[in-house]
């Protein structure tokens, strides 16, 4: 029997196939409307409801504050784009010095071991403060640096260090005969990793590397601590001109409109990550 | 089948060390190598001459492996010395990425970078170590896979490919370096029976082609066959050596003899 021709056997089971498919699309549909319109009706009848109406989901404030808003996030879309660059290659150098071995990188493998307890260890939010604050009162210039690129800096930082240890456990996951099998070619140590190792780890390490950019990609909000005009404080000055916080929601939801595309991707990478595995002949 | 081009004597029972006129090509004199403060080899004497396939055989963790990596400079050895083609490669001032490329190596499994096609794996080394131009390491390659009948496995990745084709392709890979000797650790043991032969097939015809050889194994049977030598490992030291229709036909070391009997026992003689 060809493949282009199926069997009345096959044609049937596939048939059957597709109705149960169908069915379980409908039944998804129906429990998810019967899902939203129960939980809908359990907070609209709650007591509290008319006044967190009005003063969470203003519509009148929302499209007002809106543009301010957008605005301040491309603030935050712009500083999230340098520093996941920033980030990515710092951690990448972080991690490779950690896997350095010998006597003579001893210095730099410490150096980076420091460097990973420090900024793991420090809360981002006090790393702001100390780097927003703490750096200018050094003066190093007579100018004013501006605080969004030491917001940039404190949270490549504290990324890195977290980043770096996801490489790390890449590197140290690709089996030891794949370095083995590279060095017995005549490949350097350098050409090893480049060519050999770092490949497969970063595949690896592609779905958390993807969760971490979702963290990152709210925690750029942070910055407007400092006070960097960015959605977060956008919405900070419209709620405080109209005595009503529909603004933060306004930015809370258009952070999370933001990670969605990223979250979505991170499943994929994982999904196919896993599928790889599995498909993965034992030898 | 290749009948083989080298003339080889395994009937004459010759003593130890370098048998014949020919040239030998890869000398480990007096190998020692330690883990922490435990010896796995202990004073291993051998030699590999041109054209010739030495066996290894002995039980699972009398460091056949070991001797391998170390043979390959993939490891520190201990003490001893290792010379190839004269030079003594133990030497810590020799280049070592140079000598390694002056060997094949295939082991156990997980040989083939899995992010890269069948044919980028077997390019890479002559690409990035030995400098042949691009198109030209491609196609040594499609020939060499031709050789190994994989042609039509040039763009597959290693996951696509069943076990014995993966070794396959894991042995075109060190054989496109055109490597001095070839060391093979057990390629075979991973591999369900049926592929077993098809692998064998190609190491006895790389033999038959002149290729040198130093190979640990199983496959007493293959063994018996294809090699010039065989030494036997016990416990980290060369516990008997000849060959192999002495060795295995006729042992005169009690180890030999029980190691013998049980594999026997497990029916793989
Ligand atoms: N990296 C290592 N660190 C410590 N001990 C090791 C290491 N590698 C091997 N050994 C020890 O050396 C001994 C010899 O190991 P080796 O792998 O060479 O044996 P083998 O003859 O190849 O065995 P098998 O037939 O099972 O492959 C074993 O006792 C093993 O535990
Ligand atoms: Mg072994």
């Amino acid at each position: 029997m060809t493949l282009e021709q199926p069997t009345p056997l096959e044609l049937s089971r596939r048939s059957l196939r597709a109705r149960r498919s169908r069915r379980s699309t409908l039944t998804a549909l129906a429990s998810t409307l019967v899902f939203a319109t129960v939980l809908y009706l359990a907070v609209t009848s709650a007591p509290g409801w008319p006044r967190t109406q009005a003063t969470f989901l203003n519509p009148q404030v929302a499209w007002e504050s809106l543009p301010k808003i957008l605005e301040g996030l491309w603030l935050n879309i712009r500083v999230l784009a340098v520093a996941a660059v920033a980030t990515l290659v710092l951690a990448l150098v972080v991690a490779l010095l950690r896997t350095l071995r010998g006597p003579v990188f001893l210095p730099l493998r410490l150096l980076a071991t420091g460097f990973v307890d420090l900024f793991r260890g420090i809360p981002l939010i006090v790393l702001l403060y100390l780097i927003g604050f703490g750096v200018p009162a050094l003066r190093f210039t007579d100018e004013r640096i501006n605080p969004v690129y030491l917001g940039t800096v404190a949270l490549v930082l504290t990324y890195a260090a977290y980043v770096s240890e996801v490489f790390r456990a890449g590197i140290d996951s690709v089996h030891p005969s794949q370095r083995l099998g590279a060095r017995s070619l005549g490949l350097s140590y350098g050409q090893s990793m480049k060519l050999v190792v770092l490949p497969q780890a970063v595949r690896r390490v592609t779905p958390p590397l993807l969760n971490d950019f979702v963290a990152m990609q709210k925690d750029v909000g942070l910055i407007s601590l400092l006070g960097p005009l960015d959605a977060v404080r956008a919405a900070q000055i419209a709620s405080q001109s109209t005595f009503n916080f529909t603004p933060y929601v306004v930015a809370a939801l258009l952070f999370v409109l933001l990670s969605v595309p990223t979250a979505r991707l991170a499943d994929w990478a994982s999904a196919r990550a896993t599928r790889r595995e599995q498909s993965g002949a034992a030898l | 089948m290749p009948s083989g081009p080298v003339a080889r004597d395994t009937s004459l029972d010759l003593p130890p060390g370098p048998r014949r006129s020919e040239e030998v090509v890869l000398d480990v004199r007096g190998l020692v190598k330690a883990y922490d403060d435990t010896a796995v080899l202990r004073g291993i004497d051998l030699t590999v001459a041109e054209h010739e396939v030495v066996t290894l055989i002995g039980s699972s963790g009398s460091g056949k492996s070991t001797l391998l990596r170390c043979a390959g400079v993939l490891e520190p050895i201990s003490d001893g010395q290792i010379l190839l083609d004269g030079q003594d490669i133990s030497d810590p001032r020799v280049d070592a990425d140079g000598v390694r490329a002056r060997f094949g190596v295939v082991f156990q499994a997980f040989n083939l970078f899995p992010h890269m096609t069948v044919l980028d794996n077997i390019t890479l080394a002559p690409r990035v170590v030995h400098g042949v131009p691009a198109k030209e390491a491609r196609q040594r390659a499609e020939a060499l896979l031709d050789r190994v009948g994989l042609a039509d496995k040039a763009d597959a990745y290693p996951d696509r490919l069943s076990g014995g084709q993966q070794q396959r392709a894991a042995i075109a890979r060190a054989i496109a370096v055109e490597p001095r000797v070839l060391l093979l650790d057990e390629i075979t043991s991973a591999l369900d029976p049926e592929l077993v032969g098809e692998v064998l097939a190609l190491v006895r015809e790389l033999a038959g082609g002149g290729a040198t050889i130093l190979m640990a194994t199983h496959e007493m049977g293959f063994a018996k066959q294809v090699a010039d030598h065989v030494v036997f490992l016990d416990q980290g030291v060369v516990c008997e050596e000849g060959p192999p229709a002495r060795v295995l036909g006729e042992p005169t070391q009690p180890r030999t003899q029980e190691f013998l009997r049980r594999v026997i026992d497990a029916g793989r003689l």
